[in-house]
């Protein structure tokens, strides 16, 4: 099927994503996933009604942890690999405004 | 005629569940402590990072789903909500959309004479969000993970609420319910708990609602009804000069009073959820389900039936005291330690409400421990100190949570009961208000207060004023008036 | 004695006896390195004095007897997605190029525990995302077999230093076949075991409900001795499995009597390579002369494994990959203007093509509107090919299959056509979405000199059975060495 995937589509997703792509990369990036698409929608050949999708594979449940505090000042350690740091805290671009 | 509007209300309740530690790992939820103290590869989503569920966070979320009478699902589940912000560590936060704990419940509100039921769409389970700092200087934010990661459990209503005054009921409700549990302490201004507000109007009679808008940033019950009002003349003002209202997610500046839209082109609200791979189901069985019920600490009513039971205080007072699982702890703890219940709640009623007021904070706030208070009202009982000097002495309690027998002591505020000292002072102070003597022998029973207030000063507040009244009398028999046959000698 | 020639467990043994000395074994290793990575090039990073020093503390270790076992002291490698405390853990990305983790995956905890000596972080398609290693920002990695052609992938860094012999073995990552293709195609034993058996705390996440480690090694004792090393219980993660036993060395016996054997044809119509399929079929042979039973049979649903498949990893490493953000740690862009646009050049420039190419795929079928059709589909497509194997399993102990559909491919020759190179992992994500253990042994190699793996996969946490056959087929064809690693010595095989 062609041009399902639209213009604005690519720059919808790259929103969600947080991805800026090249006039290249966007026409790229539309054939690629148009094919996967294509591709992909042979899963409709396939009569899934009354199958319950399935997250886990095994059916574990109810792993805890007790209410206990097990870690101590962990800044350090947090802040290491920090790109940009002020003090104490991460620094990034101002969130509002 | 102009038309007439009717407002309709639905709450998003965040509230911070009080578990000791956060609810995905080890790290402590406890406020305060420097930026980033209280964090670990899972709270500040390193890669390779898992998390693990407190299961204290399973046991308070069920228990406010069971007071608030929901069903508890059997199975729930956790699932990403993807978006990016730099609060937001992992750029997902792990919530419950699919199957959340609980659903369908209810909370009955009373405002003016009228019970109503608010209708409970959904609560779930998930984490809070870091904290941003904001620098208007340089134009940055500063980011601090020690809240990332708090339990938080979101209970959604059904849009049932018509005014702002059935949104504080619904909320006081909810908190008193949620403190009684012991799951939160619930306080607006420090964040534990938080509203968000839905909000439409539609035409009285229309039947149908109107376009909904979602006021956030309200944190305290004074915010959320001037944003209520706000909002709903917004719309109203929009409806009637033909516009439209656009949903959308405002937020609420309290100092100005106006909402703005939180909106930008980067901010597309598509959150993408799916299932948690990294957790697996929480199964509540009747058993544990059974487990909860039964450790349900005794809820307001049950409460107040005791207070009738056990403790001969007026209804009045114990409605005032049970309005706050904190004071009623406080009240339990100090008519427990000096065996005086009627006391301990006129000080509670009295100057602990009177001192909340003028400090503007709530019963929530107290922090005094209830043995000063108890001891306080053992040295009141015992005539160590008089009433103005108790009063003088608990507000020190109240403010410092200072020990009032330490400091009696320290400061002599104790009645003097030295018969001499007293008696001296007494016959000095008759001496030098000869008119004030003279005038009580004579019949005139207000000079005697002048002397009883003087000699008070004279002995710095130290005297027992209903001695000094007597030994007064005593020192100053009434003058004998023509023919009159009393024998007063009682 | 050619030390780096041993396996890891012969190795573990002469150590343990005082024969070789840990610092020995790693000099020579380290040796191995010096000589072939430039040719290679295994490795991301490699840290010489961290190695020898921590040789030299096992070696006091053992020598005050509080360390013992068969893999003390033998050096190894980790691939580049298990963080490692203090080592640098970039996942072949630009990303993460300068990322040091504070803390390491427990996986590589439970190795040094049983005393191995880390030599350096192995090579892989970037994030994971492929299956030849070329995506790597850090370079390619080429096969030791022939330096023309891949090692495989994604785990192609840990594959290949194990066949070159510059480790005795090495911890790889599987999310749809990236242990066990790189192993085929490397001609080294590599096993992806039960999900839940080895604990993923540490692992840089691809796709989470995919992804499990597991041991690549030269021969199937060593690949056991290993997996118990690793496996077991671990409370940091949630979908970690609690089993009574993890004693997976008591199934290396050379018995296969009685043992029910599947071949599934649809693993072996066209599209596979004739020169494959007829090694496998001879060894399936060769194993019903040792008393196993083999019997072809329908596992159905085989062609939709590999959509399916594509639509939950992308979808989970959309999610899991949206923590690189340029804010907490690794790379930020220098020139930016606001938060969002720091976003997206930090992303933009700090990931390569594949895995944008994903990760876009992954956030579109996640998208609203999309969800039921792509998300939720896939997820009881992966409901059906669990069942499909549920009653495989009903019937056969193992399960045998190619782990490609071709040896390894010419570098150079596979990322211009995604979708063909998302084909070539027909045989291996099926096992990824139903969790199943499944090991890649060598069984020969093909006209061009290339190994050839087979694989066996068996039923959730039954590891020992297909330890069990892999053992007994590596009896038959014993471990064979590439030109690269032979031709070091007398010329030949």
């Amino acid at each position: 099927m062609a041009d399902r995937i639209s213009d604005e589509t690519i720059e919808y997703v790259g929103i969600l994503a947080k991805l800026e792509l090249s006039e290249e990369e966007r026409t790229a990036a539309k054939g690629d996933m148009e094919r996967m698409l294509d591709y992909i929608d042979i899963l409709n050949e396939l009569d899934t009604l009354g199958t319950e999708p399935m997250s886990h594979v095994f059916p574990a449940n109810n792993v805890f942890r007790e209410d206990v505090v097990t870690n101590g000042d962990g800044s350090e350690e947090t802040l290491a690999n920090a790109p940009v740091r002020a003090g104490q805290s991460f620094k990034v671009p101002k969130t509002i405004g | 005629m102009a038309k007439q509007y009717e407002t309709v209300i639905g709450l998003e309740v965040h509230v911070e569940l009080a578990t000791k530690t956060k609810i995905f790992c080890g790290c402590s939820t406890a406020f305060g402590g420097a930026p980033n103290t209280h964090t670990c590869p899972v709270c500040t989503g390193m890669p390779g990072s898992l998390p693990v569920l407190n299961k204290q966070v399973v046991e308070y979320a069920a228990a406010i789903g069971l007071a608030a009478n929901c069903e508890i699902a059997r199975v729930c589940k956790f699932d990403r909500k993807n978006y990016f912000y730099p609060d937001n560590p992992q750029n997902y936060q792990i919530s419950q959309l699919y199957l959340p704990i609980a659903r369908n419940g209810y909370i009955e509100i009373e405002t003016g004479n009228i019970r109503k039921k608010i209708r409970i769409h959904e609560m779930h389970m998930e984490e809070d969000a870091g904290k941003l700092v904001h620098d208007e200087w340089d134009d940055t934010s500063l980011v601090d993970y020690n809240r990332s990661g708090v339990p938080l459990v979101e209970i959604v209503s059904e849009p049932d609420m018509r005014s702002a005054e059935e949104v504080i009921a619904y909320l006081e409700k909810l908190r008193l319910i949620i403190q009684y549990l012991g799951a939160s302490d619930c306080k607006l201004q420090e964040g534990s708990m938080r509203a968000d507000v839905n909000l439409s109007v539609q035409e009285v009679g229309s039947g149908k609602f109107g376009t909904r808008t979602e006021m956030k940033n309200l944190n305290s019950f004074k915010a959320i009804s001037r944003a209520i009002e706000g909002e709903r003349r917004r719309q109203i003002e929009l409806l009637e000069e033909g516009k439209e209202v656009v949903q959308e997610t405002r937020r609420w500046d309290d100092n100005k009073e106006v909402s703005f839209v939180m909106r930008s082109k980067e901010d597309a609200k598509d959150y993408r959820y799916f299932p948690e791979p990294d957790l697996v189901p929480v199964v509540l069985d009747d058993e544990w389900l059974a487990e909860i019920r039964a450790r349900q600490p005794e809820l307001r009513t049950e409460k107040l039936a005791r207070y009738r039971k056990e403790f001969d205080i007026p209804e009045y007072d114990a409605e005032i005291i049970t309005a706050s699982k904190h004071m009623a702890d406080i009240f339990e703890a100090v008519a427990f330690l000096c065996g005086k219940p009627k006391k301990a709640a006129n000080w509670l009623i009295v100057e602990t409400l009177r001192l909340l007021k003028e400090r503007g904070q709530e019963p929530e706030d107290i922090c005094f421990a209830p043995e000063n208070l108890a001891k306080l009202i053992g040295m009141t009982e015992a005539g160590v100190v008089n009433s103005s000097v108790a009063k003088e002495v608990f507000e020190k309690i109240f403010d410092e949570n200072i020990d009032p027998e330490k400091y009696v002591e320290e400061k002599g505020l104790k009645i003097e009961s030295d018969e001499g000292a007293l008696k001296a002072v007494l016959s000095k102070v008759i001496a030098e208000n000869p008119q004030a003597a003279a005038d009580y022998r004579n019949g005139k029973k207000k000079a005697l207060g002048a002397l009883v207030g003087q000699t008070m000063k004279e002995m710095k507040g130290k005297a027992d004023p209903g001695a000094v009244n007597r030994r007064l009398k005593e020192m100053l028999p009434l003058k004998k008036k023509s023919q009159s046959p009393s024998n007063t000698s009682s | 004695m050619d030390i780096k020639c041993l396996t890891a467990v012969e190795l573990g043994k002469k150590i343990g006896v005082g024969e070789v000395t840990v610092r020995e074994a790693a000099e020579a290793a380290l040796a191995q390195i010096e000589k072939v990575e430039e040719r290679v090039h295994s490795f991301v990073t490699v840290n010489r004095e961290r190695a020898l020093e921590r040789a030299d503390k096992v070696q006091r270790l053992l020598d005050r007897g509080e360390l013992t076992g068969p893999l003390a002291g033998v050096p190894m490698a980790v691939k580049d997605n298990l963080c490692t405390e203090g080592m640098p853990t970039t996942c072949s990305s630009r990303i993460l190029e300068n990322f040091v983790p504070s803390y390491t995956a427990e996986a590589v905890k439970r190795l040094e525990a049983a005393g191995a000596v880390m030599l350096g972080k192995t090579n892989m398609d970037e994030f994971a995302m492929g299956s030849t290693t070329e995506t790597s920002y850090f370079g390619v990695t080429r096969n030791p077999w022939d330096l023309e052609h891949v090692p495989g992938g994604s785990s192609g860094g840990s594959c290949a230093a194990v066949a070159a012999e510059e480790c005795f073995y090495a911890l790889g990552s599987d999310t749809g076949g990236s242990i066990r293709q790189p192993s085929a195609f490397c001609g080294v034993v590599g096993m992806k075991p039960t999900y839940g058996t080895v604990s993923r705390y540490g692992l840089i996440a691809y796709g989470s409900s995919l992804d499990q480690i597991g041991p690549v090694a030269r021969d199937v004792t060593d690949c056991a001795a290993v997996l118990e090393a690793i496996a077991g219980h671990d409370p940091k993660d949630s979908t970690s499995a609690k089993k009574e036993s993890y004693a997976f060395t008591k199934a290396l016996t050379e018995d296969v009597q009685g043992m029910r054997i599947g071949i599934p044809k649809d693993y072996f119509g066209g599209g596979l390579d004739k020169e494959i399929k007829e090694q496998i079929y001879q060894m399936v042979r060769e194993l019903e002369k040792r008393g196993a039973i083999s019997e072809e049979f329908d596992l159905n649903l085989v062609k939709y494994a590999v959509p399916a498949y594509y639509v939950i990893a992308s979808a989970e490493a959309s999610s899991n990959l949206s923590r690189f953000d340029g804010v907490k740690y690794g790379y930020r862009t220098s020139g930016y203007e606001g938060l969002h646009n720091m976003y997206k050049k930090s992303r933009s420039e700090g990931f390569g093509p594949e895995v944008k190419r994903r990760i876009m795929l992954g956030s579109f079928v996640l998208s609203s509107g999309y969800y039921d059709a792509y998300y939720l589909k896939a997820l009881r497509t992966k409901a059906l090919i669990k069942q499909a194997f549920d009653r495989a399993f009903a019937k056969y102990d193992v399960i045998i299959a190619p782990a490609a559909p071709a040896t390894a491919p010419k570098l150079g020759s596979s990322l211009s056509d995604p979708i063909k190179m998302y084909l070539s992992d027909v045989y291996t994500v099926s096992v990824n979405l139903a969790g199943l253990p499944a090991v890649s042994v060598p069984v020969g190699t093909d006209s061009k000199g290339l190994p050839i793996g087979m694989q066996i996969i068996g039923d959730c946490y039954q590891e020992n059975k297909i330890i069990r056959a892999a053992y007994t087929a590596e009896r038959i064809r014993t471990y064979a060495r590439p030109q690269l690693a032979a031709a070091e010595e007398k010329g030949g095989r």
